[in-house]
């Protein structure tokens, strides 16, 4: 979870002040984001961070092999799950009841205001009413119909990294319903993982680091992006999306043995072989177009002082497109090749909201008693691109929000 | 997804552990772990000798069953601790007893109260009805008897503990590290890995708590306690030429009676722990060697806390001569029990404060 902070905390370095972390997200986001709350989420991070420790969350240093963000993202202890089971525990304790294996498939909404809703309970519909209504339901990344309908064909060679539950049944009732919506379909946090990934809740494993450390080619066998652009933790979020535009969403991320060890470990062993062409082959791809490839790009390298952990003077001249940062001729045997798939982590299009949550209906404004927290309304804040641990961020202020005002509202 | 063999499911799912990494900070195992890029049977058995099964990861894994990954760290790892037990036990042959360890307990407590009571009906000099410890039992044939198994049994324990710092390819002068070892003593002494930074442990059940961790201590401490009780005596017989019995308020006494009192509630405890756990993280085909290493220390700690109250009585000469059939069954199958956890697990703990203290980085994967 990417926090604010003015001096260092038990788990984070240095400071992260408010300018700065607003400056991240306007640079992502290209300025498609909503200043008042994005302002909002960015200064309730620090004070979320007590609130969650009281419910029983606990914090950890940046993990080991993560670079560059031991400052800005406090990481949970045991990471998404031990948070959500953290309170699932405390809303026990204060008596709250979860109906588990429970769907809601319908929004009975009049004059932009909930009235009731139907919900089935292990397979059998049921009536629920309440005097407000919380959507904290998610996005739609798990719906591979609503996905084909913004990216067409390209979305069956999508993998999606969570639940496949997240199937954004109640998104689409709000909208259907007069909910105004933010965001464009095609918009989401994707990361390029590895190809071999299950087609749903592969999870953080999945990741691989290597990008910036070689080159990625497309099963053209040629390059078509700087890999080494912008520290990794700034450009992961963009690969999603630039695999996702190549042909058939795939590429191929080649190192050589000089920067083994040199990233996370990847869950999937890499495809490994003791000659370019032999490597292309085992990965499928042209033989001779991924060795001229290499070949221009080893010719292209400009020798410098590596070092992955700033943005060093290893780059290429005359090669388009060039390698900004940490690019090293690929030539010491074995060789070995990742392949990559967009990996969907959550998507943006959701409900328009206001800084107290209220969902903001295209008759009737935000006045009703609907409220929205979480990747449902992660789009007024991230119109596009992706801030480390942002993602977490918005849900736990926005979640706390929404809690307080529903309540007030239903009082 | 699953593998039988514990040492390629160990690989398989450590490696998935490796790309994540989001249990670091629970446990001394994520940290060792990262350390590495491969695991192979050795540094499997050094990380599973490593985990004290507190099932924390396994509550927060998001690739725990039903996941299809299917990840189960405390069960895997403890499935390849009890394989490590089998391989480093002296003597071999002998070491063939682990997947059998309960059958074998009783076995040995059956033949070693036989051959007390037998011993005690035939032998010369023995007499039951003797108001005196060594009127029943002469003082030189307990002695001489218990020095001789407890010089085997330290034995079959070092030579096992070699035999595992062998297999982690480290020398004696490691093992030798005053900092290492002070650090490792100083987990041991608080059970620090099952205290979680003031939490305790998710055992017996998903919610916190220091149970294991207090019944643990009472069985530890006890045992120490009952240790020294007899080490005071040894030198009060010999040095002082003081004999036993010795009175309520006598240095053995006391020691032995709180050790006693610690070895009645702790075994207690963790047996009672045993049977209310969350049985997807355990190694059932364990419980035997488990409950049958708790029932000696119990059965042990009751005879001898009855042995002090009734030895004025006709009872003193039956109750000890069971006493020491038992604690003479408990002895024999300490190299080939439970017990010796507390050893391997020792060693595991130094190592990891050895490469902490080395400071290595992470190594580059071989593949």
């Amino acid at each position: 979870m990417r926090c604010l902070h003015d001096a260092p905390t038990e788990v984070l370095t240095e400071s992260y002040p408010e300018e700065e972390y607003f400056a991240d997200l306007l640079r992502v986001t290209g300025g498609q984001t909503s200043e008042q709350l994005a302002r909002m989420a960015i200064r309730q991070s620090y004070e979320s961070n007590a609130w969650m420790k009281r419910h029983g969350v606990r914090f950890q240093h940046s993990l080991g092999g993560t670079l560059h963000l031991g400052r800005t993202n406090a990481f949970f202890l045991g990471g998404g799950k031990a948070l959500v089971n953290a309170y699932y525990a405390a809303a026990a304790r204060l008596g709250v009841r979860i109906f588990y294996n429970a769907e809601v498939v319908g929004l009975n909404i009049a004059g932009g205001t909930f009235e009731s809703g139907t919900v089935l309970l292990d397979g059998e519909p049921a009536e629920f009413r309440a005097k407000s209504l919380v959507v904290a339901s998610g996005g739609f990344e798990s719906n591979l119909d609503w996905l084909k309908e913004a990216w067409g064909d390209a979305a069956d060679n999508f993998i999606i990294r969570g639940t496949p539950y997240n199937k954004g049944t109640v998104l689409r009732l709000l909208l259907d319903q007069g909910a105004e919506q933010i965001g464009d379909a095609t918009q989401c946090h994707a990361v390029a993982i590895d190809g071999r990934a299950p087609k749903f809740d592969g999870g953080i494993v999945t990741r691989l680091d290597c990008v910036p450390l070689g080159i990625v080619v497309n099963e053209r066998g040629e390059r078509f992006y700087d890999e080494g652009e912008d520290l990794w933790p700034k450009r992961y979020a963009i690969w999603g999306r630039l695999v996702a535009q190549q042909p058939n969403q795939i590429a191929y991320s080649i190192i050589d043995s000089k920067v083994v060890g040199k990233f996370m470990p990847s869950v999937f062993p890499p495809i490994q072989a003791g000659s370019i062409a032999e490597l292309a082959g085992a990965l499928g791809l042209p033989r001779d177009k991924v060795e001229c490839t290499i070949n221009q790009f080893n010719r292209s390298v400009i020798a410098g002082n590596f070092d992955h952990n700033i943005l060093d003077d290893c780059r290429t001249e005359g090669l388009t497109p060039p390698k900004s940062h940490w690019a090293q001729t690929i030539e010491r045997t074995p060789f070995f090749g990742y392949p990559l798939r967009p990996g969907i982590t959550f998507t943006y299009l959701g409900v328009k909201v206001d800084e107290k949550t209220r969902v903001f209906m295209k008759e009737s404004g935000a006045r009703g008693n609907i409220f929205a927290a979480g990747e449902i309304m992660a789009g007024n804040i991230l119109g596009k691109g992706y801030l480390a641990g942002i993602g977490m961020t918005i849900g736990t202020v926005f979640g706390r929000i929404a809690g307080k005002e529903a309540a007030g509202a239903a009082r | 997804m699953q593998l039988a063999d514990p040492i390629q499911e160990g690989a398989r799912i450590l490696t998935i552990c490796n790309a994540c990494r989001y249990c670091e900070g629970y446990c001394a195992v994520f940290p060792a772990m990262e350390r590495r890029l491969n695991f192979p049977e050795a540094d499997l058995n050094y990380l599973a000798n490593l985990c004290h099964q507190c099932a924390e990861c396994f509550y927060a894994c998001q690739y725990a069953p039903p996941h299809e990954f299917a990840v189960n760290v405390p069960k895997t790892l403890a499935e390849i601790r009890a394989q490590s037990y089998q391989k480093y036990a002296w003597p071999r042959p002998l070491g063939s007893a682990f997947p059998h360890t309960a059958r074998w307990a009783g076995y040995i407590l059956a033949i070693c109260l036989i051959v007390s009571v037998v011993a005690m009906a035939m032998l010369p000099g023995m007499d039951i009805a003797s108001g005196d410890f060594y009127g029943v039992v002469p003082h030189g044939v307990m002695a001489g008897l218990y020095s001789a198994v407890s010089v085997f049994v330290v034995l079959a324990l070092l030579i096992g503990v070699g035999r595992c710092w062998r297999e982690w390819k480290k020398g004696l002068a490691e093992l030798a590290t005053p900092a290492a070892l002070g650090s490792a003593t100083k987990d041991v002494l608080r059970l620090r890995y099952l205290d979680n930074t003031g939490a305790g442990c998710t055992y017996p059940r998903e919610q916190d708590s220091q149970s294991r961790r207090w019944f643990h201590h009472f069985t530890f401490y006890g045992f120490l306690l009952c240790f020294a009780a007899t080490s005071v005596a040894a030198v009060y017989h010999y040095l002082f030429g003081w004999r036993a019995p010795y009175g309520y308020f006598s240095l053995p006494v006391i020691l032995g009676t709180a050790g006693g009192i610690g070895l009645l509630i702790g075994p207690a405890g963790l047996y009672w722990l045993k049977q209310h756990r969350d049985p997807s993280i355990a190694d059932a085909k364990q419980d035997g060697m488990d409950v049958s290493f708790l029932t000696l220390l119990f059965l042990t700690s009751i005879t001898g806390v009855l042995l002090l109250a009734l030895r004025q009585t006709l009872a003193m000469g039956p109750l000890l001569v069971i006493h020491l059939g038992i604690v003479l069954a408990l002895f024999l199958t300490l190299p080939y029990g439970k017990f010796v956890h507390g050893f391997y697990r020792s060693a595991a703990l130094v190592r990891y404060a050895l490469e902490r203290l080395a400071g290595e980085p992470p190594k580059p994967p071989s593949s």
